[in-house]
């Protein structure tokens, strides 16, 4: 695991990690760890509200659905922050699950089948900017979401068309 | 300091359940109950009292899809109020302002229980 600071990152790059046990009664404490780092990092109250929920949901998950609600397993959180993105990447070397079986979901179709857990999964797509899945059941599982501190701004078709 | 409360009034054949704190996959199933506490005394007109709340997870949502059908098939509805707009937020991403009766006021949701269904 790479150290903070003093190993050649740039200043503005920095990284903070959490491991904790796989509670549910952890989840308050998940929540308040990504939201205080967001928002010291300069972000506001709305995008602070969606990255805490997204990582809420994706913990939610490990813990129902990877751990099976074994409560003694590890969750490691880690937010890398560079000039562009903050980065959340969440750990967990329980069940794999494939997302892409997880599909977008039509909210009828929800209602009738009535599936927390794809909510949960829905929710973080929406949330965030960018969201990326690794699975290796058993072994370890990742998911690593990022949310852009200028909402992509730079990527935004109509801003390309101001810069010209 | 407990994460999550629920408090519960009565107001005629209406039941309001009042949330406060946070509510995820570990508060869930404080509210699980007191709305199953509610459908096993046939107590099926309900409004939910967002003010106090302050965070909501799938998890939280996931409990009021897990009853409507239930409180709905028994002549009842589950009505929601006083959502900040964090909260609503939520609720509106997943669709549930389609499914749900959401208002501002408590004494509304109240009211549109004592009305007759005018159409």
């Amino acid at each position: 695991m790479t150290k903070e600071g003093g190993d050649g990152l740039p200043q503005a790059k920095r990284k903070y990690q959490l491991r904790i046990p796989s509670q549910t009664d952890n989840l308050e404490l998940i929540r308040e760890f990504v939201s205080k780092v967001a928002r010291k990092v300069g972000f506001k109250d709305d995008d602070v509200g969606k990255i805490e929920l997204a990582v809420d949901e994706a913990c939610a998950n490990v813990i129902e659905h990877a751990y099976q609600k074994d409560d003694k397993q590890p969750i490691d959180i880690v937010i890398q922050i560079d000039y562009q993105k903050f980065t959340v990447i969440i750990t967990d070397r329980g069940r794999g699950f494939n997302p892409r079986k997880i599909k977008t979901p039509d909210m009828k179709e929800y209602l009738a089948q009535m599936r927390v857990g794809g909510l949960g999964i829905y929710l973080m797509r929406t949330l965030m900017d960018e969201i990326d899945f690794e699975v290796k059941p058993g072994k370890r599982n990742q998911v690593k979401m990022s949310k852009y501190f200028l909402d992509k701004m730079s990527n935004h078709p109509d801003l390309k068309e101001i810069a010209r | 300091m407990p994460g999550f409360e629920v408090a519960r009034a009565e107001n005629g054949e209406i039941s309001v359940l009042r949330l406060k704190g946070y509510l995820d996959a570990h508060t869930a199933p404080d509210l699980e109950s007191a709305l199953q506490k509610l459908i096993d005394e046939k107590r099926l007109k309900i409004v939910v009292n967002f003010q106090e709340l302050t965070y909501i997870s799938s998890a939280g949502l996931g409990v009021f899809m897990g009853f409507i059908e239930e409180v709905r098939s028994g002549g009842g509805d589950i009505k929601l109020t006083g959502m900040s707009q964090k909260i609503y937020r939520v609720f509106d991403l997943l669709g549930f302002p389609t499914l749900f009766e959401i208002s501002n006021e408590e004494g509304l949701a109240v009211t549109t229980f004592s009305k007759p269904k005018s159409r």
